[in-house]
């Protein structure tokens, strides 16, 4: 007779939001792993309905403090879509450099507070801080130059209140951006000596094969343009996310799934997604680190999504960099949207992954419908199976060091449960 | 040895984590804060978990569940002072547009199964369901505020938290008025402070995040709205944003709606 086995999270800690885990097996075999995402649903769907389209920006920004921009401006691409806006470059420039500062922050949270803990056993960032006083002290520096970028940017860290359709309010003085160009020197090194440190790391040995999705762009490492391409040759525009992609509403979640139309396939989207799709595309300085990384062409082992997180950070100092010392003093902080009838489409890279929005609205630029997928509902399934294929191959360890490698394996994802729940708590049954 | 260290704990209810993210936030500040306090719950920070009871408990979110209704209630009981932190916590937030709606329509829209959904009907601030010792504002709160308010409780003192107008700090900052030089519509003078007036200093009108500042006159304020062209639906839609179920500002928004003149 089989013996049943139960090994469950309540609540998961260090990641973004309410979810859990509950994972049950039967003898040598796992019957069933479910992440349950009990985060309350808060209906932004619904109730952008009837807003006019100018709205759409600061309310959606709300959906998550971690990653507000990313909400912004999906839903002002979807704006200016629809209403025939013709985006200036040096205004997308500045959009991107905002953009650098989210990475920046968000990353820099994750990797030194929420992740690394795991790796060197502590519980947490401040308890790491005693025997680890100068890596913590870079790391809250780091994030805290991400901070200031988009509030140099933005007018503040969380809900930056300076984006609209359009483009800005206000665009920056050449002399308030060149403030900030020390520190970003400054953090280009010591996210390039972080990542060696981090190299050194162990990493369990466990690979899948994903189905990577990310934005793909033939001149840059995608940000806030691209096409959506896939590791088996998906190559489609945004507007064609709603038929690659079907979002289903199972019960033990408050996000909905989502699962590759044609495949049947869960997606894989974030860093890794980026990184595999996107590699040559990085900046000097970060695909050099991306080497000496150790990282390949291609990273399938998502406790190294660590190591991805990091190159990125340096990227988008690298690119930050790169963006400030080209700024030139904006003509116009915005062009001028006039509302029309139809639908439009957004779609940047979260720090998590594609963030995709669509509206419709009417003559009158009120919003009749809406869609927000963002890339941690995506990644669910993609979650279950690793940890299907991790317990699978970890029966042997005792409840409480599975437990431990469960939820390390769920915070490789750097899940925002708040996105996705328009989404955490492990619970193991062994049998 | 030191005397034993006041205890934190953080809650989570409805919310996107930008409030309890600004405690993270204080990049300067954390490791000094975490000597002057013990985080004994704070998970989207840490794994480690110290029962309670606990000093000081910090609150995010909105209640919008029948668990959470509960939930607050055990962590009022286990908390000697409890501070409601941010616009969800203290007005009930963006998700409080349900309260104006019909909630199982929201659902319908949003889920195949509405069934598998639980929620209540509002979205409710924490005093509407349990007694709460301090009420910080905004969406987001301000990192400098949050300091004070720690400050204060672990010191046995009021918050110095000033209750005046988004106009008095624009003022302060010597920002032209974007409503009288350019006649953007700002919610400033009703709105409470402590942002530092960020969206007049970004020539837009202030939309509210920190809620109805003390005594505010809105009908006053509406009518130079109408007369800067804001019509019935523009004028509900701009009270009702993140305080939309803040008193004035709902209020505000109801006598827009039921005016039938317009």
């Amino acid at each position: 007779m089989s013996e049943t086995r139960t090994i469950e999270v309540d609540y998961l800690a260090r990641v973004e939001g309410e979810g859990a885990l509950y994972v049950r097996t039967e003898g040598d075999r796992v019957e069933e792993v479910k992440l349950r995402i009990f985060e309350s649903p808060r209906f932004f769907e619904a109730f952008l309905r009837g807003r006019d389209f100018r709205e759409a920006p600061d309310i959606t920004a709300r959906i998550c403090g971690i990653c507000p921009v990313a909400y912004q401006m999906g839903a002002a691409q979807a704006m200016e879509q629809i209403c025939g806006v013709h985006m200036d470059a040096e205004l997308e420039d500045l959009r991107r450099l905002i953009y650098c500062g989210e990475w920046i922050e968000s990353h820099a949270l994750h990797v030194f507070m929420l992740h690394l803990p795991d790796f060197l056993g502590y519980p947490d960032a401040i308890t790491m801080a005693k025997d680890h006083p100068e890596l913590v002290r870079k790391a809250l520096r780091l994030k805290k130059i991400g901070n200031a970028l988009m509030r140099l940017v933005g007018g503040r860290e969380v809900h930056p209140v300076n984006l609209r359709v359009g483009g800005f309010y206000r665009t920056p003085t050449v002399d308030e951006l060149a403030g900030i160009r020390e520190d970003l020197v400054w953090g280009l090194d010591a996210a390039a000596e972080a990542a060696e440190f981090l190299a050194g790391l162990e990493f369990p040995d466990f690979e899948m094969d994903y189905e990577f999705v990310a934005l793909v762009h033939p001149d840059e490492y995608p940000i806030i343009h691209g096409r959506i391409g896939s590791s088996s040759g998906i190559d489609v525009p945004v507007s064609d996310y709603d038929r690659i992609f079907t979002e289903t509403h199972v019960v033990h979640s408050n996000a909905l799934h989502s699962h590759l139309t044609e495949s049947g396939r869960p997606a894989f989207m974030g860093p890794m997604a980026r990184f595999a799709l996107n590699r040559e595309r990085l900046t000097p300085k970060a695909a050099a680190l991306a080497d000496r990384s150790g990282l390949g062409t291609v990273c399938r082992n998502p406790f190294k999504s660590i190591l991805v997180r990091t190159v990125e950070i340096a990227f988008a100092f690298e690119e930050a960099l790169r963006l400030l010392d080209a700024y030139r003093p904006i003509a116009r902080p915005a062009v001028e949207a006039s509302p029309r009838a139809g639908t439009g489409f957004g779609a940047t890279e979260a720090p998590r992954g594609v963030c995709y929005h669509r509206y419709t609205l009417d003559e009158a630029g009120i919003i009749r419908d809406a869609k927000i997928v963002p890339p941690t509902s995506v990644n669910q399934p993609t979650i279950e199976a690793d940890l299907h294929s991790l317990v699978q191959s970890h029966l042997d360890l005792p409840d409480d060091q599975l437990r431990h490698r469960c939820e390390q394996a769920i915070r490789n994802y750097d899940p925002c449960i708040s996105c996705a729940t328009h989404f955490l708590d492990l619970t193991v049954e062994r049998g | 040895m030191s005397a034993r260290r006041p205890t934190l704990a953080v809650w989570k209810f409805a919310s996107c984590d930008g409030c309890q993210l600004t405690l993270l936030g204080c990049e300067d500040e954390l490791l000094t804060l975490a000597d002057t306090i013990r985080i004994a719950h704070f998970p989207e920070a840490s794994s480690v978990r110290v029962e309670g009871p606990w000093d000081l408990s910090l609150v995010e979110g909105s209640v919008t569940t029948p668990e959470d209704a509960e939930r607050i209630r055990e962590i009022r009981r286990a908390s000697k002072h409890l501070v409601t932190i941010g616009a969800c916590a203290t007005a009930g937030g963006i998700q409080a547009l349900r309260n104006f709606a019909d909630v199982e329509a929201f659902t319908r829209q949003v889920y195949a199964r509405p069934d598998w959904i639980a929620t209540l009907a509002t979205s409710d601030p924490i005093a509407a369901h349990v007694p709460v010792d301090f009420e910080l504002r905004g969406c987001p709160i301000d990192k400098g505020q949050l300091l004070e308010v720690i400050n204060a409780f672990v010191y046995g003192r009021r918050p110095q938290i000033p209750a005046s107008s988004v106009c008095e700090e624009c003022k302060r900052a010597g920002h032209v008025c974007v409503m009288v030089a350019h006649g953007t519509p700002c919610l400033g003078p009703v709105t409470q402070g402590g942002c530092g007036a960020l969206c007049p200093g970004c020539h837009r009108g202030c939309y509210g995040c920190f809620g109805p500042k003390e005594t505010p006159n809105a009908p006053a304020l509406s009518a130079w709205l109408s007369r800067l062209g804001m019509g019935r639906d523009e004028l509900v839609r701009v009270y009702r944003t993140f305080n939309a179920n803040a008193d004035t500002f709902r209020e505000e928004s109801l006598r827009h709606e039921r005016d039938t003149d317009h």
